[in-house]
């Protein structure tokens, strides 16, 4: 393929729709253990970071630690969610479970059942921030004001990481390898993008680079800002880079899994 | 009913998946009911069954919700589509399975329920690619009989197979193909006896039979111990080689696609 065709835009039909709808019947087959880790994890870690870590801390920009953290663990957990989903839960669906083999054989197109996947994986982050938002405001670490503004956002957050976890799907030689962009790219984002200490404390030219080529580092700047109860200008950049990466991404996955599954 | 013939990695399944819209055609033109293959695959495929060689029922469900899934993929209607389900569980004889999760199914049952899935759009090209490959006797007649009244009803079916008593009892025509290339193609029938004549007459192997053979311009093959002489009437030619050819041990039988396909595909085994 030449390097432009990646970037066609592919045609998704509304009939993706019949994938997402298959993804969420399943997941609500077991929706008491899948609402338990975002249920779960935000005490935990609040628990241990926020009120234990967080008395060794001094309040970070006048913000109590707990308060400083509490947003960033919706961001992370955006970014699990859909990079999860559509890493290692599509690539389970597509190479061993064969779904994506018997759904082309419908009147579905490969691009309708990637597009699907994608929207699911933008789903459940989804759904991790909507749950996750009330229990950090029961320990009143976030302002209700702007905070039902990160449902949404955390959508087309959802959708930036679905495509990252989609393009590693679509060159992954196997399951097992799906293990290097999570060590080598997720996980440093995890400690790294402003998310526990501000980046602010990075050598300059790293936060050019988290700023620059880190997603997480948008994502946790908007939802911390709005969890503040603020707007702020810069808000509209972050908002911008994940809208436009997002959807660049979100192209180059479905024309990724096209090379890969078409033969 | 079409049948498509061949040894491993002929490729039939590749052709199969041609005429699914799913892989794409490198050469030439492909239509199906008169729509071509890469412009109109929505329409073809909301029109056509398949089951593939390979089982790919959705492992998250249950039999039931396997087919009720399936169904929203082509926009039938709910309840439409439960009543197609039911009826579809009742005819591969899976009604009591309906709550099981298809991993738990054996390899027949994975097998009918395939079957049922591509039946639930009414469709009317049926595609199977090896259907009846694990099933027991009495599945496969089931499927037959299926098969034939849904080819009463009109239904376009395409079948490959290795058991080629099935091709010989279901198929109207069939090519045989290797390398993805066409060898024969006609009826069943026909195909056998322009390759073989009617019958054949099977004899132990011995060189003066040969000798006797090569004088007497008989159509033979030597299989290892034993001589396969094609026929049309079996009765009189072994009578005469009886006679001619001083044969002891022979035994007669109808000719079938079995060694019309052995003839043309060779008789070693593919890697
Ligand atoms: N026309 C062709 N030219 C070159 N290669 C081909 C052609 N058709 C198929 N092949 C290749 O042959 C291989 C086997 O093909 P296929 O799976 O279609 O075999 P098959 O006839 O279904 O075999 P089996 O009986 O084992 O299922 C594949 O790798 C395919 O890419
Ligand atoms: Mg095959």
């Amino acid at each position: 393929m030449n390097p432009v065709d990646y970037f066609r835009i592919p045609s998704v039909s509304s009939r993706s729709f019949k994938v997402w709808q298959r993804n969420k019947d399943v997941f609500m087959k077991d929706i008491k253990l899948n609402f338990l880790p975002p249920f779960l994890e935000p005490i935990l870690y609040l628990v241990a970071l926020g009120f234990g870590l967080g008395k060794f801390v001094e309040s970070i920009d006048g913000v109590p630690y707990a308060r400083f953290i509490a947003p960033a663990l919706i961001a992370v957990s955006v970014m699990y969610a859909s990079f999860f989903e559509c890493s290692y839960s599509s690539y389970v669906r597509m190479y061993y479970q064969k779904t994506f083999d018997a759904i082309i054989a419908t009147p579905l197109t490969i691009e309708d059942v990637i597009a699907g996947e994608l929207l699911w994986g933008a789903t459940r982050s989804v759904i991790n921030a909507t749950v996750m938002i009330p229990v950090i405001a029961l320990f009143g670490l976030i302002d209700l004001k702007y905070s039902l503004l990160i449902i949404p956002f955390a959508f087309f957050g959802g959708l930036l990481f679905a495509a990252i976890g989609m393009c590693f799907t679509a060159i992954t030689p196997n399951i097992m390898s799906i293990n290097y962009p999570v060590l080598l790219f997720i996980t440093p984002m995890f400690l790294f993008s402003g998310t526990f200490f501000p980046l602010s404390a990075l050598p300059v030219p790293i936060q050019y680079f988290a700023t620059a080529f880190l997603p997480l580092t948008h994502i946790v700047n908007v939802i911390r800002i709005l969890s503040y109860g603020m707007l702020s200008s810069s808000l509209i950049f972050d908002v911008a880079w994940v809208l436009f990466v997002g959807m660049a991404l979100l192209v180059l996955s479905i024309n990724l899994m096209k090379r890969r599954l078409i033969v | 009913m079409f049948g498509f013939l061949g040894p491993n990695g002929a490729g039939k399944t590749t052709t199969m998946r041609m005429i699914q819209c799913v892989s794409p055609i490198t050469g030439g033109t492909l239509e199906v009911l008169n729509m071509d293959v890469s412009s109109q695959q929505r329409e073809i495929k909301s029109l056509m069954g398949v089951v593939p060689q390979e089982n790919n029922l959705d492992e998250d469900f249950t039999v039931y919700e396997n087919l009720l899934v399936y169904s929203r993929y082509f926009d039938i209607p709910k309840d439409e589509a439960e009543k197609r389900v039911e009826e579809l569980l009742d005819f591969v004889h899976l009604l009591e399975k309906k709550d099981v999760m298809t991993e738990s199914l054996s390899g027949g049952m994975k097998r009918r329920l395939v079957l049922a899935r591509a039946l639930i759009n009414r469709p009317s090209v049926l595609i199977l690619d090896e259907p009846t490959v694990g099933l027991d006797p009495q599945a496969r007649h089931l499927i037959w009989d299926k098969l034939r009244s849904l080819k009463k009803q009109g239904v376009t079916i395409v079948l490959t197979s290795h058991y080629l008593d099935e091709v010989e009892k279901l198929c109207d025509r069939l090519v045989v193909m290797d390398n993805g290339k066409i060898l024969v193609e006609g009826s069943p029938t026909g195909v056998i006896e322009e390759f073989i004549g009617s019958d054949i007459i099977e004899a132990e192997n011995n060189p003066e039979l040969l000798e006797c053979l090569r004088q007497k311009e008989a159509k033979y093959e030597v299989i290892g111990d034993i001589v396969h002489i094609y026929a049309d009437n079996a009765r009189e030619i072994s009578e005469y080689l009886v006679m001619e050819c001083s044969l002891s041990k022979i035994s007669a039988r109808p000719a079938t696609l079995e060694d019309v396909f052995l003839k043309l595909t060779g008789r070693s085994l593919r890697e």
